[in-house]
């Protein structure tokens, strides 16, 4: 079986997976249903890594057109499945993150309702085989369907404790944004389809090549909208509201994967579609590409850390942090070279781990003590040392301390980007990194004041009680499997940062995603072109200094801010960005609808 | 071909928009996305069209014998419409648990996310 075979496999397995514990879930007990769980993510994750060590030595870029409907001179109505290495990484760290999730949840919900043990599982399953789905596509239209799939699933599943007021208003707000921002990619691919006549990637680019110039009207709406789309998935500024709205209520494992993969996703799609449909001739100006990106990066790393650090429900302080951290891979993407695209993929990898275990260490406070409520959980953690180890380690890891693939990311990326955006950098991942290290300080080690009334909360600000997920009250102890998970994901982050192997991987992925002429050759002339080679991401003196500063000037942060009474109210400067955050479904569509004037003005 | 679809469809997703934007009932809100996704059916379908076509099914007619329109774009539609019920009834099966845990659907007096 060639490797391209065993690309729709890994789309397969997990949604088998799913149709089978949706259809023999009512007789199967909780333990087989979980284990059948873990058991086809890890399938296609055995698939994902065999097919990225098979295309690891050589520049193929296997495509498999499902059915046979292969290309004609040129032209094809087929579906292509495209496996290079970075879709095919992507898929990779997808099916990995989905096990470690599901093996988190393994002792951690309530008990599921008679006969509906498999309900959490396939759910699980189906968004597995969205993302995995989204990283593999070689078509726009296939995209957006694998694109609504993850959606549609990922709303089903922020809004997964039904009895809860809060997670289905969150999921609603979820649904409704993202919903919009897909038909907006549609209504996009609609006119790439009335310019060109073509659906895939590779045969839009190959067909915007015949008409080289400046783009017309036509050309820069359809990348507007489809941008559009997969920035709502990125979380954006102005199109970031929904994520932390749905953070906060989620059930923690799936808090674990939307923010360690599905933003990025979100990220990876407008990368794709950037470098495959519209870096060639006839395509869109670098310069436009490039303007658009880092203006929308640099504001949304300033708001989400903004945000982030004026957090006091832990997983909503987690969440804003993504979305900072989201700004900076998108200033790194718009950088539009293989150095920054290297760079932004260590980053990614290295902050799947860091913020998947954080949320998994928060799991774990919300199932002890009811609460992720940085106040009300004022020195309670002290009975938990090695939660609050792992919860230390992933703040330092956020904040960017060598050698973790965090830093080792954000020192390549901020290189790639050059002058000032290492000050943001260093910044944001300080502000980011402190916020987790205050609450760490604040919960765990019972540092600074105890707030004397810390159930009250100003009507501006999001407290954090919450229903605890696990089953009638508190674990008597906590499962291992909610503490090994977070260790094990720490290591991996770590691992990121410390393999070789791993960066020139990287480096040779990052070099072939950014070649649209070799893209374009492999998919529709089976032609394997080696791209230019470029130095793989590398540590350096200044990347390790700039971590090191960015990390003291975190613990600076946290533990100055901890020594300060704390405040009742909230301060004055945050309330107009506070306001922003109305949880209205309506300011969000209004935002949207600024945010997609936006992109336009600076795109056209 | 005119351009009077391509503004039908442009007209229906800032209606849809401005539906959204503006709605004190969440089943309106609903509807409202619906709105919005129906201009993607309405664009999709005013792109394949070919003046004086057919329906491009083969049965009764000899193929070549005649214009038809573009296949693929109905393709898309279906499977768009297909995405568009999924979404329609997830969303409205939340609303009703909202309705349920907090007693109204005026996204207006649901403010426990904020900040």
């Amino acid at each position: 079986m060639s490797v391209a075979q065993t690309l729709p496999l890994i789309v397969i397995t997990p949604m088998f997976g799913a149709a089978l514990l949706v259809g023999a879930g009512r007789r199967l007990p909780r333990f087989a249903a979980e284990t059948l769980g873990c058991l086809f993510a890890a399938g296609a994750a055995v698939l994902a890594l065999l097919a990225l060590a098979a295309t690891g030595s050589s520049a193929g870029q296997p495509a498999e057109w499902v059915g046979g409907w292969r290309p004609h001179n040129g032209v094809s109505v087929g579906i292509v499945l495209v496996g290079d290495r970075t879709g095919l990484g992507l898929a990779t760290l997808v099916s990995l993150l989905v096990l470690a999730a599901l093996a988190y949840a393994w002792r951690y919900f309530a008990e599921p309702p008679r006969r509906h043990a498999g309900s959490f599982p396939a759910l699980v399953l189906l968004f597995q085989a969205g993302m995995c789905g989204f990283t593999l596509t070689g078509d726009l239209f296939n995209a957006f369907v694998f694109f609504e799939l993850m959606g549609v699933v990922a709303y089903a599943l922020t809004g997964y404790r039904v009895e809860e007021a809060r997670a289905v208003q969150g999921a609603l707000v979820f649904g409704v944004v993202n919903s919009l921002g897909g038909y907006t990619t549609l209504l996009g691919i609609g006119l790439l389809y009335a310019h060109t006549g073509e659906l895939g990637f590779a045969q839009i680019g190959n067909a915007l090549a015949g008409s080289p110039g400046t783009p017309d009207a036509l050309l820069i709406a359809g990348f507007t909208l489809v941008v559009t789309g997969l920035l709502v998935k990125a979380a954006a500024v102005p199109f970031h509201f929904w994520l932390a709205d749905a953070h906060a209520v989620a059930p923690t494992p799936v808090c674990m994967l939307m923010s360690g993969v599905m933003v990025e996703l979100g990220l990876y799609g407008a990368a794709r579609v950037y470098w495959t449909v519209f870096a060639g001739p006839g395509g869109m100006p670098a310069a436009d590409a490039h303007r658009a990106l880092l203006a929308l990066g640099v504001l949304t790393a300033v708001l989400g850390t903004l945000m982030c650090w004026q957090q006091r429900h832990l997983k909503r302080l987690l969440a804003y942090s993504t979305v900072a951290h989201a700004g900076l891979f998108l200033m790194g993407l718009a950088v539009l070279s293989p150095a920054g695209v290297g760079g932004v993929a260590v980053y990614v990898l290295g902050h799947a781990g860091v913020k998947a275990a954080l949320f998994a260490c928060v799991g774990i406070l919300l199932d002890r003590f009811a609460s992720v409520d940085e106040h009300q959980l004022h020195g309670r953690g002290r009975e938990l040392p090695w939660v609050g180890a792992l919860f230390g380690a992933g703040g330092l890891a956020l904040a960017g301390l060598p050698p973790f693939g965090t830093a080792l990311g954000k020192a390549v990326t901020e290189e790639a980007v050059g002058g000032w955006a290492t000050a943001l950098f260093v910044l944001v991942s300080a502000v980011t990194g402190g916020a987790v290290l205050r609450a760490g300080a604040r919960v765990f080690l019972g540092l600074g004041t105890r707030p004397a009334d810390a159930g009250r909360h100003p009507a501006d600000e999001t407290a954090g009680e919450e229903e605890p997920e696990t089953r009638g009250g508190p674990l008597s102890r906590i499962p291992d499997t909610m503490l090994t998970v977070p260790a094990v994901l720490l290591a991996a982050a770590l691992a990121v940062g410390l393999v070789p192997g791993l960066r020139t991987g990287i480096g040779q992925a990052a070099d072939a995603f950014t070649d649209h002429a070799g893209y374009l050759a492999a998919v529709l002339h089976g032609r394997a072109a080696e791209p230019v080679p470029t130095p793989p991401p590398h540590w350096t003196a200044s990347g390790v200094l700039w971590g090191l500063v960015a990390t003291a000037l975190a613990a600076g942060l946290a533990l100055w801010t901890v020594r300060r009474p704390v405040r009742d109210d909230v301060a004055r400067w945050t309330v107009p960005l506070r306001r922003m955050h109305s949880g209205h479904v309506g300011d969000y569509i209004a935002w949207f609808l600024a945010g997609v004037t936006l992109l336009g003005a600076l795109i056209a | 071909m005119s351009a009077a679809p391509y503004v039908v469809a442009g007209w229906l997703f800032l209606m849809g928009c401005y539906g959204l934007a503006t709605s004190r009932n969440l089943i309106h809100a609903v509807g409202c996305l619906a709105v919005c996704q129906s201009s993607t059916y309405v664009l999709l379908l005013a792109v394949g069209y070919r003046s004086g076509g057919t329906a491009p099914v083969f049965s009764d007619i000899a193929p070549g014998s005649r214009p038809v329109v573009d296949p693929i774009v109905q393709a898309l539609t279906l499977t768009d419409i297909v995405i568009g019920a999924t979404v329609t009834a997830l969303l409205l099966s939340l609303v009703i648990q909202v309705a349920k845990r907090h007693r109204t659907v005026d996204p207006d007096e649901l403010s426990e996310l904020r900040g």
